[in-house]
C-alpha cells in the first residue's frame, strides 16, 4: 500500500532523544534531540503532513550540550524539558533544563523556507534543575495529565520531585527519595502512572522496577530481577491502571501486573539484541512497539492483557440483525497475541520509538545514526480494531 | 460224496486215485459245479470250455466234436482220442457199478435198525401210562395236606406281624432313652438317625397320648441335641471336617437352611477375618517398612487366607448348594456365597493393594513379578470353584494397576537417576581443579553420562520386560499384550523418559538467574551434545530395542522417532543457544563494567592493551577448548592470508569527517560517517542473539558477536577524551589480532570492531587517532 510506506528523515547527527510533543494534539509533531560533541546541538521540530506525506521541519539551536533526554509539557506545546552533557575542564556532567521554544514554532511552521538555517531560532532558557547535589540526570518526566508544573528527575540514585513556579522560571525542589542499598546503584529510566491520580512513579535500576508514590516518596512495589540484565525502559498501560510494560537487555519485553509481581504476566522475546524502548499506544492499549538496538521495530498485537480483550464492543443498535450475528461470530473467535508487523528500516540501533499524540496509528523511531522513521499502523490491523 | 477234490488234473493223464477221480467225471457229468472239472474243460483238446465241443460240458454235441476232430487232428491224434476216450468209458463203466453196490449195502442196514426201533417204543409206552396215574394219587394228597394246614398259616402269619408292631413300638417306647444315652456319648449322628426313622410315625400317631408322650420326650431331646449341635457348631473349635457334619445333621433335623447358611458362612468369616488380619500385621506401621518382602507376603495370604477360602467355598457348596433335595434353596445359598467370597476378597485386595503399593524399591522387581504371578494363580483357581464372582477380574484389575503403577515408579527412578548423573557432572565441573591437572574432561563426562543413562534404561526393560515373560500366568492378558507394550513401556517409559530429558534441558534454558544463572555453562554445553546425541542415534536405538523386546501388536497411536528427534534436537539447540547467551553475558559483563567505571575523558595515554582485553581473548580461548571438547570445527569463510594486519577503515572515516565542514543541510546522511553507513549497505544485517549451528566455529562466532556488540553499546553512552579513544584503538586492535581465528567470518570481527573505533571517535572530545604503527607495537607488545 502506497499509503502505508515509511516516511524517512536524516538528521546531520546522531541522536537518542525523541518525543512527542504531547500537548498538541491536532498536528502530528516529534521533537528529536541530537548529539554531537563537536557541534550546536539541534531539536529537530518535525511536522508531518498526514495527507501529503510530507515532512516539514524546524531546527533549534540547544547550546547547553548533547541531549540524552527530552520530554515534553503535557499542558504547553511551547515548554520542554531535556537532560543535556555539559562538558567543562575535561569533566562531563548531566544536568537537566526546561526550555521555551519560541511562539511562531509552537504550532509548526506552515511554509519551510529553505533559508531556515541561516536564521536558526534558539531555544529560550526557563530553568535549571538544580543538580549541583544530586549527580547526573537520566531522564525528565512530565506529570501526565497535569498541568505542566510539576516533573521528576532521576538523578543518578535520586529521584527528585520538583514544582515549577512562576510561570515556570523557576524549579523548587519539592520532594525527593533516594536508593539505598549496595553498590552504586543508578536509575536508568523512569515513567509516571497516569493511573490513581496521577501519584505514582516506577523507576529502573539495574534489573529492578520499583513503583513510588509521590505524596510520600516510599516505595510501594520493588519487582527484583524484573528482566535477566539492565533494564532499559518502561511504559504504563494507558487504560488499565495496574498493567506496567518493561524491556531490558535480555531482549526481552515483559508485562506486569503491579499487583502481583512475582511473575510477568506475559513476556515476548523478538527481538535479537537489548530492547531500549517499549511504548503502549495511547488509545488502543493491544498495540506495543518496542525498539530495540538489533535495528528493529516491533509492533506486537497485546489483545490477551489489553484493556479489550475481547475486541472492540460495538452498540447493538448500530448493527442490523445480519451484521449482528457477524458480530457475534467474530467476538467469539479468540483473539490471539500476534507480532504485527517488523520494521526494518533503521540500520542503527533503535533507542528511541515513540507514538504521536495526535494520531493514535502513526509512530515515529530514531535511530543512532540520526535516521527519523515515521510509520503506521497497517491499515488491515486499524480497520480491525476500529470495526 | 461231494468231498473236495483233489488238485487239478488234466483229462488224458493217468487219475491220481482210480476210486476219486469216477465221482467227478459223474458230477461233471450232472452239471454241477466242479472248479476242477472247468479248469480241465479249458485245457480239453476241443477247447471252447462249455461249447458244443466241450466233451465234459453240458451243451456237447458229438456231431460237432467229431467233425472238429476230424477237421483238426491227425491221424496219430485221432488214434491217441479214440484210446483215451475208450480209457475213460471203461473206467466210468466201473464206477457206476461200485456206486450201485455200496447204496444197495446201506439200504438194507437202515431196514434193519427201523424194525428195532418198533419194538423199543412200545414199550415205553407202558411205562409212561404207569407214571401218569402215580401223579394223580400225588396231587391228590398234597391239596389235602395244605387244605389241612391252612388255619395254621394264617395264625403264624398274624402273629409274626404283632411281632414286628411289638418291636417297633419297644424302638419307639425306648427311643428316648436311647436318644438321651446317644447324646451323652455324644454319638450325635446315630441320635438323628434314630430319630429321624421315628419322626414321621410319632407324627402320625401324635393324637394318642402315649405317643405325644414320646414325641414330646424326643423332641426335647432332639432339642436339646440341636442345640449342642448348634453350640458345636458356633464353637468353632472344631475342624470343617467336623463342622461339615454338624451341619448336616442340622439339616436333617429340619433346621432352617439360611439361618445355617448364615452361620457358617459368618463362622468362616471370623476365621478368615483373623488370618487377614495377621496378614495386615505383616503390613508394618503405616509409613513404616513391611516386616516380610512382597513374595513372602503374597506367599502367606495365598497359602492361608485364599486356600482356606477355597475350602470354605468347597464345602460350603458340597453342604449347601450342591446337595441332593436342596434345589429349593441352592439359588439362595449361592447368592449368600458370592457376597460372603466378594466382601472378603475386597478386604483381601485392598490389603495386597496397600502391600503392592509399599513395594518402592525400583531395582530387581522379578520378586515382585513372582509374587503377582501366584497372586493372580491362586485367584483363578478361585475363580474356577466360584466362577459367579468376580474375583478373577479384580486381580487381573489389581496386577494390571500393579504393573502400571512399576512403570510409573521406574520413570521416576529414571528420571531421579539421570538428575542424579546431572549432580555429579556439577560436582566433578565444580571440583577444585588441581595444580596441574586440566579440567574435567567433558568428552568423558558426555560419555559417562550417556553411556549410564542408556545402561539404567537397558536394565529397567529387562525387569519390566518381566511382566510379558511367558511362564508368567497374566502375561496373556490382553492389557499385557498390548496395552503394556504400547503404551505404558514405550509411550510411558521410554518416550515419557527421553521426553523428559528434553524437558530437563529446557528447564536449564528458562532459568532467568541474572548474571548468568546457576548452571555452569559447561553443563549446558555437554547436555546439548548429549540431546544433539539422542537426537542422531541414541533415540532410535533405544526405540528399536524397545520395539524388539515388547512386540507391539495394538493399534494405539504411538509417538513416531522422528518428532521425538526433533523434540531432542530443539532441545540442543535451546541449550546451545543458551550456552551462548550465557557465556556472551558473561565477556559482555567484563566488558560493560571496564567501560562504565573508567574515566574515559582524563585517561593517561595508552601505553598498554587493557588487562580485560587479554582477559576476554583468554575466556574465548578457554571456550573454544571446550566447545572443541565435544562440537566438531565446523566451516569457516576463506580467510585472508593476513587478516590480523589490517587497519580500522573508520580511521579515515573519523579523519575524512574534520575536513568536511559543518554543513546544516536538512536529511543529508552524507556527512558524518559516510564509510560506515555505505558499508553497512552491503553487509548484511548482524543478528546478535540467533541461533546457532552445532560447531564450534559457529558457538564462537555467537560468543563473540555478543561481546562485541555489549562493547560497542557501551561505548556510545559514554564521553571520551584524545587518550581514552587511542585505548580503544589499541584494545579493539589487540582484539582483532587474537579474536578473528575464532570466528566463521572474521569481516564480522572486523566490522564490529570497525563501529566500536567509530562510535568512539564519535563520542570523542578531541578525536586525535593514535598512529597504527604505534598501536601495533602496544599490541605486540603485548
Amino acid at each position: 500500500m502506497e499509503d502505508d510506506a515509511p516516511v524517512i528523515y536524516g538528521l546531520e547527527f546522531q541522536a537518542r532523544a525523541l518525543t512527542p510533543q504531547i500537548a498538541e494534539t491536532d498536528a502530528i509533531r516529534f521533537l528529536v534531540g541530537t548529539q554531537s560533541l563537536k557541534y550546536d546541538n539541534q531539536i529537530h521540530i518535525i511536522d508531518f503532513d498526514d495527507e501529503n506525506n510530507i515532512i516539514n521541519k524546524n531546527v533549534l539551536i540547544h547550546q547547553a550540550g548533547e541531549i540524552w533526554h527530552i520530554s515534553a509539557s503535557p499542558a504547553d506545546k511551547g515548554v520542554l524539558a531535556t537532560c543535556y552533557n555539559k562538558t567543562s575542564d575535561s569533566k562531563v556532567m548531566t544536568c537537566a533544563a526546561v526550555w521555551r521554544m519560541p511562539k511562531e514554532l509552537e504550532s509548526g511552521s506552515h511554509e519551510s523556507p529553505d533559508d531556515s538555517s541561516s536564521n536558526t531560532q534558539t531555544l529560550e532558557l526557563l530553568c535549571h534543575l538544580d543538580n549541583t547535589a544530586h549527580g547526573n540526570m537520566a531522564c525528565v518526566i512530565w506529570e501526565p495529565m497535569g498541568d505542566g508544573k510539576k516533573l521528576i528527575s532521576l538523578a543518578d540514585n535520586r529521584l527528585l520531585l520538583w514544582d515549577l513556579q512562576e510561570s515556570s522560571s523557576n524549579a523548587v525542589l519539592s520532594n525527593s527519595a533516594a536508593l539505598e542499598g549496595k553498590g552504586q546503584l543508578k536509575f536508568t529510566s523512569g515513567r509516571w502512572s497516569p493511573h490513581h491520580n496521577c501519584t505514582q512513579v516506577a523507576t529502573a535500576n539495574d534489573t529492578a522496577i520499583r513503583g513510588w508514590d509521590t505524596r510520600s516518596m516510599r516505595q510501594i512495589y520493588y519487582i527484583e530481577n524484573a528482566h535477566g540484565q539492565l533494564v532499559r525502559d518502561l511504559d504504563f498501560n494507558p487504560n488499565k491502571q495496574y498493567y506496567l510494560a518493561s524491556c531490558g537487555d535480555d531482549c526481552k519485553v515483559k508485562f506486569w501486573d503491579t499487583r502481583n509481581v512475582t511473575e510477568p504476566v506475559k513476556t515476548l522475546e523478538e527481538h535479537s539484541h537489548w530492547v531500549w524502548n517499549v511504548r503502549y499506544n495511547h488509545s488502543h492499549d493491544q498495540l506495543v512497539l518496542s525498539g530495540s538496538s538489533d535495528s528493529r521495530i516491533i509492533l506486537s498485537n497485546m489483545v490477551s492483557i489489553s484493556s479489550e480483550p475481547f475486541g472492540h464492543l460495538v452498540d447493538d443498535d448500530e448493527l442490523s440483525d445480519q451484521e449482528d450475528h457477524h458480530q457475534e461470530e467474530k467476538t467469539k473467535e479468540p483473539l490471539q497475541d500476534s507480532i504485527i508487523a517488523t520494521y526494518e528500516e533503521h540500520e542503527d540501533s533503535v533507542y528511541a520509538v515513540e507514538w504521536s499524540s495526535a494520531d493514535p496509528w502513526l509512530f515515529a523511531s530514531l535511530s543512532y545514526d540520526g535516521r527519523l522513521v515515521i510509520n503506521r499502523v497497517p491499515r488491515a490491523l486499524k480497520y480491525h480494531i476500529l470495526l | 460224496m461231494s468231498g473236495p477234490l483233489p488238485g487239478p488234473a488234466e483229462p488224458g493223464s493217468e487219475p491220481p486215485g482210480g476210486k476219486r477221480r469216477p465221482h467227478g467225471m459223474l458230477k461233471l457229468y450232472y452239471g454241477l459245479p466242479d472248479p476242477a472239472g472247468e479248469a480241465q474243460g479249458g485245457l480239453a483238446p476241443g477247447g471252447d470250455p462249455g461249447g458244443p465241443t466241450d466233451i465234459n460240458g453240458a451243451h456237447f454235441d458229438p456231431e460237432v466234436f467229431l467233425t472238429k476232430l476230424r477237421k483238426e487232428c491227425s491221424l496219430t491224434q485221432l488214434m491217441d482220442c479214440e484210446t483215451d476216450m475208450v480209457k475213460q468209458i471203461r473206467a466210468l463203466d466201473s464206477d457206476m457199478q461200485t456206486l450201485v453196490y455200496e447204496n444197495y449195502n446201506k439200504f438194507i442196514s437202515a431196514t434193519d435198525t427201523i424194525r428195532k426201533m418198533k419194538n423199543d417204543f412200545k414199550k415205553m409206552e407202558d411205562e409212561m401210562d404207569c407214571l401218569a396215574a402215580n401223579m394223580a394219587v400225588i396231587t391228590e394228597f398234597s391239596a389235602r395236606i395244605s387244605s389241612t394246614l391252612q388255619d395254621q398259616h394264617e395264625q403264624i402269619t398274624k402273629l409274626s406281624g404283632v411281632h414286628m408292631l411289638l418291636r417297633k413300638l419297644q424302638f419307639l417306647f425306648e427311643l428316648p432313652a436311647r436318644l438321651t444315652k446317644c447324646v451323652e456319648l455324644e454319638a450325635y449322628g446315630q441320635a438323628v438317625r434314630y430319630y429321624s426313622k421315628a419322626r414321621s410315625i410319632l407324627h402320625q400317631y401324635q393324637h394318642m397320648p402315649s405317643f405325644q408322650g414320646i414325641q414330646d420326650d424326643c423332641q426335647k431331646i432332639m432339642a436339646n441335641l440341636a442345640q449342642k449341635l448348634r453350640e458345636k457348631f458356633r464353637d468353632g473349635g472344631s475342624g470343617a471336617k467336623d463342622l461339615a457334619e454338624c451341619v448336616e445333621l442340622l439339616l436333617q433335623l429340619d433346621e432352617p437352611a439360611e439361618e445355617l447358611c448364615d452361620e457358617f458362612l459368618s463362622h468362616a468369616r471370623c476365621r478368615l477375618k483373623a488370618e487377614l488380619e495377621a496378614l495386615e500385621a505383616e503390613l508394618g506401621q503405616p509409613g513404616g517398612a513391611p516386616i516380610t518382602d512382597i513374595l513372602e507376603f503374597i506367599d502367606r495370604g495365598c497359602n492361608i487366607f485364599v486356600s482356606n477360602m477355597c475350602l470354605v467355598i468347597a464345602s460350603y457348596q458340597e453342604l449347601f448348594v450342591s446337595r441332593e433335595g436342596m434345589q429349593g434353596i441352592t439359588r439362595m445359598a449361592q447368592d449368600k456365597l458370592v457376597a460372603f467370597v466378594n466382601s472378603l476378597m475386597e478386604t483381601y485386595f485392598s490389603l495386597v493393594e496397600r502391600r503392592i503399593q509399599l513395594e518402592k524399591g525400583v531395582g530387581d522387581n522379578s520378586l515382585l513379578v513372582r509374587a503377582l504371578d501366584r497372586f493372580h494363580r491362586r485367584l483363578q483357581a478361585l475363580a474356577k470353584l466360584l466362577p459367579a464372582s468376580n474375583v478373577a477380574a479384580e486381580g487381573t484389575e489389581i496386577v494390571v494397576r500393579a504393573a502400571k503403577e512399576r512403570i510409573h515408579q521406574y520413570l521416576l527412578a529414571l528420571q531421579s537417576f539421570y538428575q542424579d548423573c546431572l549432580t555429579d557432572v556439577r560436582q566433578s565441573l565444580a571440583a577444585p581443579r588441581l595444580a596441574g591437572k586440566e579440567s574435567p574432561n567433558l568428552a568423558e563426562l558426555l560419555g559417562t553420562i550417556s553411556a549410564s543413562v542408556l545402561n539404567q534404561i537397558k536394565s529397567v526393560l529387562t525387569y519390566v520386560h518381566l511382566f510379558t515373560a511367558k511362564d508368567i500366568t497374566f502375561s496373556n492378558k490382553p492389557y499385557f499384550k498390548g496395552e503394556f507394550c504400547s503404551q505404558g513401556v514405550r509411550e510411558g517409559l521410554i518416550v515419557g523418559f527421553i521426553k523428559s530429558i528434553c524437558q530437563t534441558a529446557r528447564q536449564f534454558c528458562e532459568t532467568t538467574g541474572d548474571k548468568g544463572g546457576s548452571t555452569p555453562p559447561a553443563l549446558l554445553l555437554l547436555l546439548s551434545r548429549l540431546c544433539l546425541d539422542y537426537e542422531t542415534s541414541t533415540i532410535s536405538y533405544i526405540l528399536t530395542l524397545t520395539d524388539e523386546q515388547f512386540l507391539v501388536q495394538d493399534h494405539y497411536p504411538i509417538t513416531p522417532v522422528t518428532s521425538l528427534c526433533a523434540e531432542a534436537r530443539e532441545a540442543a539447540q535451546r541449550l546451545l543457544n543458551h550456552y551462548v547467551k550465557v557465556q556472551g553475558l558473561i565477556i559482555s559483563q567484563m566488558l560493560r563494567k571496564s567501560v562504565e567505571t573508567r574515566d574515559w575523558v582524563n585517561t593517561i595515554e595508552p601505553r598498554n592493551v587493557r588487562a580485560v582485553m587479554k582477559r576476554v581473548v583468554e575466556d574465548t580461548t578457554s571456550i573454544d577448548v571446550q566447545v572443541g571438547l565435544l562440537y566438531e570445527e565446523g566451516v569457516r569463510k576463506a580467510q585472508s592470508s593476513d587478516s590480523s594486519k589490517r587497519t580500522f577503515s573508520v580511521y579515515s572515516s573519523s579523519r575524512q569527517q574534520s575536513r568536511y565542514a559543518p554543513s546544516y543541510t536538512p536529511s543529508a546522511p552524507l556527512d558524518t560517517n559516510l564509510l560506515s553507513n555505505i558499508q553497512k549497505l552491503f553487509s548484511e544485517r548482524i543478528d546478535i542473539f540467533s541461533p546457532v549451528e552445532f560447531n564450534k566455529v559457529s558457538v564462537l562466532t555467537g560468543i563473540i558477536k555478543i561481546s562485541l556488540k555489549t562493547f560497542l553499546e557501551c561505548v556510545r553512552l559514554r564521553t571520551f577524551g584524545r587518550y581514552g579513544l587511542q585505548q580503544i584503538q589499541v584494545d579493539c586492535y589487540y582484539l582483532q589480532l587474537y579474536l578473528w581465528r575464532f570466528v566463521c567470518d572474521e569481516n564480522l570481527v572486523h566490522f564490529l570492531l570497525d563501529e566500536i573505533v567509530g562510535s568512539t571517535a564519535h563520542r570523542c572530545l578531541d578525536p586525535v587517532p593514535m598512529e597504527q604503527s604505534v598501536i601495533e607495537v602496544i599490541c605486540e607488545r603485548g
